[in-house]
């Protein structure tokens, strides 16, 4: 081989590996979001949950369940969950809502995202039914109880007693009257 | 600017170009490398003075001098700057005068593209600083630019930021694949990898370091560039994506980054300390492999810049041992320049000087390093000025005495003549104490739970910070004797001989001082092999 055939050579590998690396750098966006869902090691707790099999209700134990609510930064909308905390048994359903109100006077989108502490349990704490599923639109001065049904998992370690349920409600209006726009 | 001087080729009757194009137009791994460490050297200089407005507004408490808001960009602009700017550069500029020297090549193995890759850089910076005179100011997030804050709440220069590090990125890639290229295909006959010089192979490993994790920059600050412009949402928890997912994208580049700004310099230090104590250097092989090894290990350890985000116990666990263990290799070759000293026949001249302070200094960083790897601690000392006296030490007294070292080793080579040694042994000494003063209390401050980046700070902190900035200007105003240095030097003193230093070993002391313009143009034939 030539000077000139093997620094072509090496020079298309290394332009090659460099390429890669760029790919690498945006496949880590899915690969995290693949991490976390399977160690749900960020506190969210996926998509709305389908029962594979049924789960056995764990009479024997009881888990609190606390429920949050957040506004994002200038999110101005009332926020608050109906009930702070509740006692539930392991594999049954339950209910809750969450309180929501437009106090601007023009119409606005909102959506609400969830968070589990600790986040090891997010992975063990099922929705079936979450008003975090879709965007909320609400006219100017509209109220609204918004519906949750989330059944824990039996499978949830012994040592978690308690189950912290946040949601921060972000101010999407702009966003998606912008998407809108652009179609 | 003529720091090489063309003369007696018998196979060239041409010399360098005269005038301006010259330096457009060059294709010379020697001009390219003085055109990058020119540049380097102003880079410093700019970077320098932000960091003295910045001590200068930290001397005492309250707000006196400049607006938060300003303070801001002069320190996100101080990190940017000193980093790409004046460090990365000085490295690759010292790369381009010697690597081919080194190895016995005629040049680099793409002398065009590395043109280019040099004039990319005057082109992005200029860019960057001009954001200084934008409408709503230079980029003022912090040199590690966090989203969203960089994203929903940067000022409109931003995108330019976005430019420069895209350009600067270019750059580095196209000039590492010329480093690697050049050390895997055009060494004289007869060296093997594991007869090249030390500086050598970190350089080579360095370039791959590059390679590997600049197109991952390019990466997070493309998906900064789309959140900005085009509504996607990599970084905002609205649009379903995480702010996390950025520290974590950008701190997979930023760790071996800042190991990228350090393994050349421990490739400066292995071939001063064994010329100085005319000992070869102990150990040649466990050096390969500990730089290797430290290289290898600076990709699995990024988090450690994360401690506080909120991630799982385990993954807390794992990046603290990964941690903890860079310093095995790291120690590996500190002993390992200790031995090389051990029983030899020292002098201390000035590049001995910063070689020495070099080893000394960038292991009380390490230190601090291992201080902030242990979790729990790091809870406490996470930006705070713990985290700003660790990363100064590594970086001044580590990278930047490392440079300054090389300069004052290689100036002889490069213009044949010798540099003031009372002066430059004014440089360091005066250097050694700034840099001290300026960065060992900001320990004490950190300790004592001083944020990092505020313009303002709570009275319990006012004395050291004080003492700080004094040794601040200390070591500013101290380059200036460097630059004066240089500068003699270059335009004349007394006469280098070819080895220059008695005790020197390699190829480029083999060729006479100053180089000439084109270097083995024919391959040399190797000295009978030392190990």
């Amino acid at each position: 081989m030539t000077m000139k055939e093997a620094t072509t050579f090496a020079t298309a590998k290394l332009a090659g590996i460099a390429v890669a690396m760029f790919a690498f750098g945006f496949a880590l966006v899915p690969l995290y979001e693949i991490y976390c869902q399977v160690t749900g090691a960020n506190g969210k707790t996926g998509d709305q949950y389908q029962a594979t099999e049924q789960l056995i209700i764990d009479e024997s134990r009881e888990v609190t369940v606390q429920f949050l609510a957040n506004n994002n930064a200038n999110m101005p909308w009332q926020f608050r969950p109906s009930v702070r905390t509740m006692k539930v048994v392991p594999g049954k359903m339950y209910e809750t809502t969450f309180f929501a109100g437009n106090i601007t006077r023009d119409s606005m989108i909102g959506q609400a995202v969830p968070s589990v502490a600790p986040f090891h349990a997010a992975e063990y704490f099922h929705k079936t039914e979450c008003f975090c599923f879709e965007q909320q639109e609400l006219a100017g001065g509209d109220q609204i109880d918004m519906p949750l049904r989330f059944i824990v998992d039996p499978q949830l370690p012994d040592t978690v007693k308690t189950l912290t349920l946040s949601y921060t409600l972000f101010d999407v209006t702009e966003a998606v009257r912008a998407s809108i726009a652009a179609e | 600017m003529s720091a090489v001087i063309e003369n007696h080729h018998d196979d060239h009757d041409h010399g360098p170009d005269k005038g301006l194009m010259r330096w457009v137009l060059t294709t010379n791994h020697k001009d390219i490398g003085s055109l990058y460490l020119w540049f380097s050297f102003a880079m410093f200089l700019v970077g320098g003075c932000m960091a003295l407005v910045i001590r200068a507004e930290l001397f005492q408490p309250g707000l006196q001098l400049v607006a938060p808001e300003f303070f801001n960009q002069m320190t996100t602009m101080h990190g940017l700057i000193m980093v790409f700017g004046a460090v990365m550069p000085a490295f690759v500029g010292l790369a381009n005068w010697l690597v081919p020297m080194m190895i016995g090549a005629p040049d680099m193995a793409l002398p065009r593209m590395n043109n280019y890759s040099f004039w990319i850089l005057p082109f992005a910076f200029g860019m960057l600083i001009s954001t200084l005179f934008m409408e709503g100011g230079a980029p003022n997030f912090g040199w590690t630019f966090y989203a969203p804050l960089s994203t929903e709440y940067a000022p409109p220069s931003v995108t330019y930021f976005i430019f420069a590090v895209h350009l600067m990125g270019i750059s580095s890639i196209m000039g590492s694949i010329n480093v690697i290229v050049t050390i895997l295909n055009m060494r004289a006959p007869g060296m093997r990898l594991m007869d090249m010089p030390l500086f050598v192979w970190t350089w080579l490993i360095t370039a791959y370091l590059l390679i590997a994790v600049m197109p991952v920059l390019a990466g997070v600050v493309t998906m900064m560039l789309m959140d900005i412009h085009f509504g996607t949402a990599f970084f905002s928890a609205a649009g379903g994506g995480d702010p996390v997912l950025f520290q974590h994208v950008f701190w997979f580049f930023g760790h071996p980054e800042v190991y990228i700004m350090i393994l050349p310099a421990f490739g400066i230090v292995s071939a001063i300390i064994p010329t100085f104590a005319r000992k070869k250097l102990f150990g040649y092989d466990s050096m390969v492999y500990a730089t290797a090894s430290i290289a290898f290990l600076s990709f699995i350890v990024w988090a450690h810049h994360m401690f506080t985000v909120g991630m799982p116990i385990a993954g807390e666990l794992y990046f603290m041992y990964a941690t903890m263990l860079i310093a095995v290799p790291t120690g590996v070759k500190v002993f390992n320049w200790i031995a090389t000293m051990w029983k030899g026949s020292m002098t201390f001249e000035t590049p001995m000087l910063f070689a020495i302070a070099f080893v000394i200094l960038f292991t009380i960083g390490g230190f601090s390093g291992l201080m902030l790897s242990i979790v729990p601690a790091d809870f406490q000392y996470h930006d705070t000025y713990f985290v700003v006296a660790h990363f100064h030490y590594v970086l001044v007294p580590g990278s930047i005495f490392s440079i300054m070292a090389a300069a004052y080793y290689w100036l002889p080579k490069w213009t044949g003549n010798m540099y003031d040694e009372t002066l430059g042994k004014t440089h360091f000494w005066l250097s050694f104490i700034g840099v001290n003063v300026t960065f060992f209390p900001q320990h004490f401050i950190g300790l004592a739970g001083m944020p990092r980046r505020y313009p303002d700070y709570a009275l319990q902190f006012a004395d050291w910070n004080m003492v700080s900035s004094v040794g601040a200007y200390i070591f500013g105003f101290s380059q200036l004797l460097f630059l004066f240095i240089v500068i003699k030097t270059i335009r004349g003193g007394k006469k280098a001989s070819d080895e220059v230093w008695d005790g020197a070993e390699g190829l480029e002391w083999t060729i006479p001082s100053p180089a000439p313009y084109h270097t083995f143009s024919t391959p040399p034939a190797l000295p009978a092999r030392a190990h």
